[in-house]
């Protein structure tokens, strides 16, 4: 009990007089909580929102779609469902093009043909606000705001839509589910389903989504009803969905983005353990003599330890505390960050859980890191009190207690990591690839340490060699602050080089010869009309390329129905690779290979053979197990076509050409009903806009992409995540710009004494502010070098296997990086040093 | 009442064993006041070091009250610390978080007794009534080593070891200060064991230990 009594009073009591020893501690723990509870805050408000919107973003109880019009099997069980009481509101839902004749303004839209009744959940809040209640009396169009903008056209107007006419009766303030991603390819049109067929706009070929909403009775369960036809539907083609099962998937989806900032988050967390431990081994030497002090009057180890260990938690937990404020604070932040690419309304409200969990993970941080240092205290020698600078001779043993602490932390940052990346498996290969950059970065600081010591040359000014001399200090922080700062620049360099790689790779309309416009949908009887328009307007055009819709009929001889119904008998869940074998694939014929394809296995066909000859696009093939030489029989439009697997190919999807799973060898399909794709270029976008119109007129059914449009919609959205994560990367730099105070505030005191004593030998302000500059440039450079260098090497290998694209460094953002991170180290170091160059040396040399 | 015998320490300098002490026997009866002499590198700290159980001895025996501090270990030398032995040294070493008064505590609190009373009277007694909660850096010198004084004999101690008492101090203020030593020495009964190369304090003890290159070369009593 006494023992107690002395621990508590002798912490309160140091603490009382000295906090601020401690402050780096406290810092570096509260910017990695701030960004763990930020993170942890908003996914729980994700997955909040998630759960009271899901149902709101289905619109129905359940849902039942395909890719073609509904079969008659699938019919008759949708009669079932309805006569026992179920409302049904059908949505047929494709793109085409939109014209209004006054504006003469053309664009891609996305047309969604309803039935009165949907949304059954879910509000679609238009204006004026009865424009939704009124869609069905008449020919209206009610569309998304951007679409008036982008015809110039306003309510009241006439839209045309193929064969039909509209008049815009309103626009669409909010509806569930709207995300950048779907408006990518054109704003939203709704119109009443009942004028649908007037448009005359889905004629052979056209990719439509053909879906029935139903909302069950009260009381009868959506589930049981999907159970049952789930199934019998799958081998129908068609998908059937619940308010559950999209909730999952969109949990699932959405927990991927935030484990992602979960993990940077976490990231500087741990570069904070590293600013508590380098805190806890500048404070240990402060106390070095009072701690033997205490050991002669008595005290034992294990309380001095136990002394130290609870000061340190003290300011652990006021950093958590602090910390969390920040988090919940920040994460207010985050949602409008990530505006557009959630499919919901994120609220920011505080999340008690992620608070309180964030406070506990902090503290825990702060005191295993803190532990290690800690443990050498009770090394120190009670006889250190007598002799300064005594250093006991007894050889350094194994310390079971060091290692288990460092087993501890390991295991700590494993769980942790595990818990923010959603697996084991992921946490273990999370962790290992911080400690591999860790100890990169620590021996790129190390042997340019080394380097500087051996190679420095002797003739340069003395200033220079002076800082430099100062990085192999006694008890310098080098190889800390490398790591403090390296870190959180590596971090911010790696996101930097993968969004310009990313960006260069989307490049839609990059280079004078790439297409910019593509015209779908084009029927073979329009296309001698198209290609005079093209023609006469001195355009090159790509293609035709010809586009045969298909699906699978049997797979190396088993009937893919009977396999679809198969899988399906379990236990209702789908397998992995179930889309490969249920799609519609759209596939060409040519009998060359294009420039966005590369063979892998076989050989490309040269002459007719029998049965017909298939491409297929390696990927594809390894989900539906086909490889060279398996016979694969599919369904064109109702007609067998037996094919052999001849060669697999790698295709370079992100190139934006018409690329296909399947390419036939020629002569089979060239019977086969089929549409037609070409593509052009045109270099203004006046020009471009006119063209579309043309066509519109002439060949309401022929769709055209501008390609311009789709890519600034794609750079916006990979700009809008880079945002984010770049966000959290700068909460990593934020720890690393405070681990960097506190270790330069070890040497701070040896610094002010070292300075008095220059300036007494006669050097001058300016030679010191120099010899400052000079360190903390050099310190500055060498984080930031090896940061970039391991930069280029992260990003290399992300573009090379997970992106699967060439590598291009974009030096120049690089470079601004590392000019910024120098100049953050270069300030921090002068702040640091005021002291040195500003206090009279008198006054420093009389303190002492 | 604190025996040595045949105490021996060999440090390891630069890969060659060095040899500080030399086979030192010594005998301090109750209530004594022992100088230590010596030239610098005598071995005069290694000898109160290894006497005060902070250090451990390459050979030789060390004990307490007929207790051999060889054989406690770590946790128990140091309650051994807490109950018997008080020290003093030249640099003070007071804990500069603490105030003085506090400082004065930490020896009673390690022990788990009442610190209220006793602590203020010993800083009264030397001539620091008031100052109890100044900081040892808001102190002079002298002050200083009356707190660390005051600290040394808050319990009681049955032996103060001072090494170099006053020698970070000016004449008169160390003469003050071995004036305070020697009062409580004898008011207490407390033995006393003091290193120092000041051959004027040495000649105040009763006893003069004399040591040259680790050896053991006079003992005199005054």
């Amino acid at each position: 009990m006494t023992s107690i009594g002395f621990v508590l009073r002798m912490a309160a009591r140091e603490l009382r007089a000295a906090p601020r020893r401690l402050l780096p501690l406290t810092g570096s723990v509260a910017v990695g909580v701030a960004a763990l509870v930020a993170i942890d805050s908003f996914t729980d408000n994700v997955r909040d929102s998630v759960r009271q919107q899901a149902q709101a973003l289905l619109g129905a109880d359940l849902v039942m779609s395909s890719r073609r019009p509904l079969t008659e099997a699938a019919e008759s069980a949708l009669t079932t469902i309805v006569a026992s009481g179920a409302r049904i509101a059908r949505v047929t839902s494709f793109s085409g093009m939109a014209f209004v004749p006054r504006t003469t303004g053309t664009r891609l839209v996305q047309v969604e043909a309803v039935q009165p009744g949907y949304p059954f959940y879910g509000a679609i809040v238009t204006r004026p606000a009865e424009a939704w209640s009124g869609l069905h009396e008449g020919r209206r169009a009610v569309v998304d705001p951007t679409l008036l903008t982008a015809l110039g056209a306003r309510i009241g107007d006439t839209l045309s839509l193929g064969e039909a006419r509209f008049e815009i009766s309103g626009t669409v303030e909010s509806a569930p589910g709207n995300t950048g991603i779907r408006t990518a390819f054109g704003p939203k049109v709704y119109i009443p389903l009942s004028q649908l067929a007037e448009t005359k706009l889905l004629g052979f070929g056209s990719r439509a989504e053909y879906e029935a909403f139903l909302q069950v009775q009260p009381g009868r369960s959506a589930e049981a009803i999907a159970g049952r036809y789930r199934s019998p539907m799958r081998a129908q083609r068609v998908t059937v969905r619940t308010v559950s099962e999209d909730r999952n998937d969109l949990n699932e989806s959405l927990s991927r983005l935030t484990s992602y900032l979960g993990l940077v988050a976490l990231i500087a967390l741990l570069l904070g353990g590293i600013g508590v431990s380098s805190a806890v081994v500048v404070f240990i030497r402060q106390r070095w003599e009072t701690v033997a002090v205490l050991r002669c009057l008595g005290a034992g180890v294990k309380q001095v330890l136990a002394v130290y260990a609870l000061e340190a938690a003290a300011m652990g937990l006021a950093g958590s505390l602090i910390g969390a404020l920040g988090g919940v604070a920040a994460q207010r932040v985050l949602p409008g960050l990530l505006q557009g690419l959630l499919p919901i309304n994120v609220d920011p409200r505080i999340s008690w859980p992620s608070a309180a969990l964030g406070v506990g993970v902090g503290l825990w941080v702060a005191l295993l890191f803190a532990a290690i240092p800690l443990l050498s205290i009770r090394r120190v020698p009670p006889l250190a009190a007598l002799r300064r600078a005594y250093e006991s001779d007894e050889p350094r043993r194994f310390d079971g207690w060091r290692a288990a602490a460092v087993i501890a932390v390991v295991a700590s940052t494993v769980a942790l990591a595990a818990w923010q990346a959603g697996g084991w498996r992921r946490g273990a290969v999370f962790s290992a690839g911080v400690a591999a950059a860790l100890l990169l970065l620590w021996g790129a600081a190390w042997s340019l340490a080394a380097a500087a010591r051996r190679w420095a040359p002797t003739r340069w000014p003395y200033v220079w060699r002076q800082g430099l001399a100062n990085l192999r200090r006694p008890s310098n922080q080098t190889a800390t602050v490398i790591l403090a700062i390296g870190f959180g620049s590596f971090l911010l360099g790696t996101l930097l080089l993968v969004q310009a790689n990313l960006l260069r790779t989307l490049q839609l309309t990059g280079g004078p010869a790439r297409p910019n416009l593509v015209l779908l949908d084009i029927q073979p009887d329009q296309l001698p009309a198209i290609d005079t328009m093209l023609a006469s307007g001195g355009l090159l055009s790509v293609g035709p390329v010809p586009i045969v819709p298909m699906r699978l009929q049997s797979v190396k001889g088993r009937p893919v129905t009977a396999m679809l119904a198969e899988t399906a008998d379990g236990d209702g869940e789908e397998p992995r690779n179930g889309w490969a074998f249920r799609r519609e694939y759209r596939s060409t014929y040519r009998d060359t290979l294009v420039s966005s394809e590369r063979l892998v296995k076989g050989r490309w066909w040269t002459g007719h053979a029998s049965p017909a000859e298939v491409s297929v696009e390696s990927e594809v093939a390894g989900e539906l197990g086909v490889t060279v030489g398996d016979t694969i029989v599919w369904d064109v439009q109702g007609v067998p076509v037996t094919t052999r697997v001849s060669s697999l190919r790698d295709v370079e999807w992100a190139r934006f050409e018409p690329n296909f799973f399947v390419v036939f060898a020629p002569g089979p399909l060239e019977g086969a009903p089929q549409s037609l794709v070409t593509l052009t270029r045109i270099e203004r976008p006046a020009d471009r806009g006119a063209f579309q119109r043309r066509l519109a007129e002439r060949f309401p059914n022929v769709t055209t992409l501008d390609l311009s449009s789709v890519q600034q919609t794609l750079e916006d959205l990979i700009a809008r995540v880079v945002l984010a994560v770049r966000f959290m990367a700068l909460f990593t730099l934020g720890t690393g710009a405070l681990v960097l105070v506190g270790a330069l505030a070890t040497s701070r005191f040896q610094r002010v004494r070292e300075g008095a004593l220059l300036r007494t030998l006669g050097a001058t302000r300016g030679q010191l502010f120099r010899i400052v500059v000079a360190e903390y440039l050099s310190l500055g450079l060498m984080a930031s070098g090896a940061a970039m260098a391991l930069a280029l090497l992260a990003a290399w290998a992300l573009a090379r296997f997970l992106f699967e694209a060439d590598f291009t460094p974009a030096l120049v953002p690089l470079a601004g990086l590392v000019a910024a991170v120098v100049s953050l180290t270069v300030g921090v170091g002068l702040l640091n040093s005021r002291d040195v160059i500003r206090r009279p040396p008198l006054e420093v040399l009389r303190a002492e | 009442m604190l025996r040595c015998a045949s105490l021996t320490k060999t440090y390891s300098s630069a890969g060659r064993p060095l040899t500080v002490l030399n086979n030192i026997t010594l005998d301090v009866e109750a209530g004594a006041y022992v100088a230590i002499v010596g030239p610098s590198g005598s071995g005069k700290t290694t000898l109160l070091g290894l006497l005060a159980g902070l250090d451990r001895p390459t050979s030789g025996t060390v004990s307490l009250d007929g207790q051999e501090i060889g054989a406690l270990d770590e946790d128990g030398r140091a309650r051994l610390r807490a109950e018997k032995i008080g020290f003093v040294f030249q640099s003070f070493q007071l804990i500069p978080t603490l105030t003085a008064l506090e400082n004065v505590q930490v020896p009673l609190e390690l022990r788990g007794e009442n610190a209220a009373g006793r602590p203020a009277e010993l800083l009264a007694r030397v001539g620091l009534a008031g100052r109890g909660d100044h900081y040892p850096a808001q102190l002079s010198g002298g002050e200083q080593q009356r707190v660390a004084l005051a600290r040394a004999f808050s319990t009681r101690p049955r032996v103060l070891f001072a090494d170099e008492p006053t020698g970070n101090l000016d004449a008169a203020t160390g003469a003050t200060i071995i004036d305070l030593m020697s009062e409580l020495n004898r008011d207490l009964g407390t033995t006393l064991v003091l290193v120092t190369h000041d051959l004027d304090l040495a000649a105040r003890a009763r006893r003069t230990v004399r040591l040259a290159d680790g050896r053991l070369v006079g003992d005199t009593a005054a």
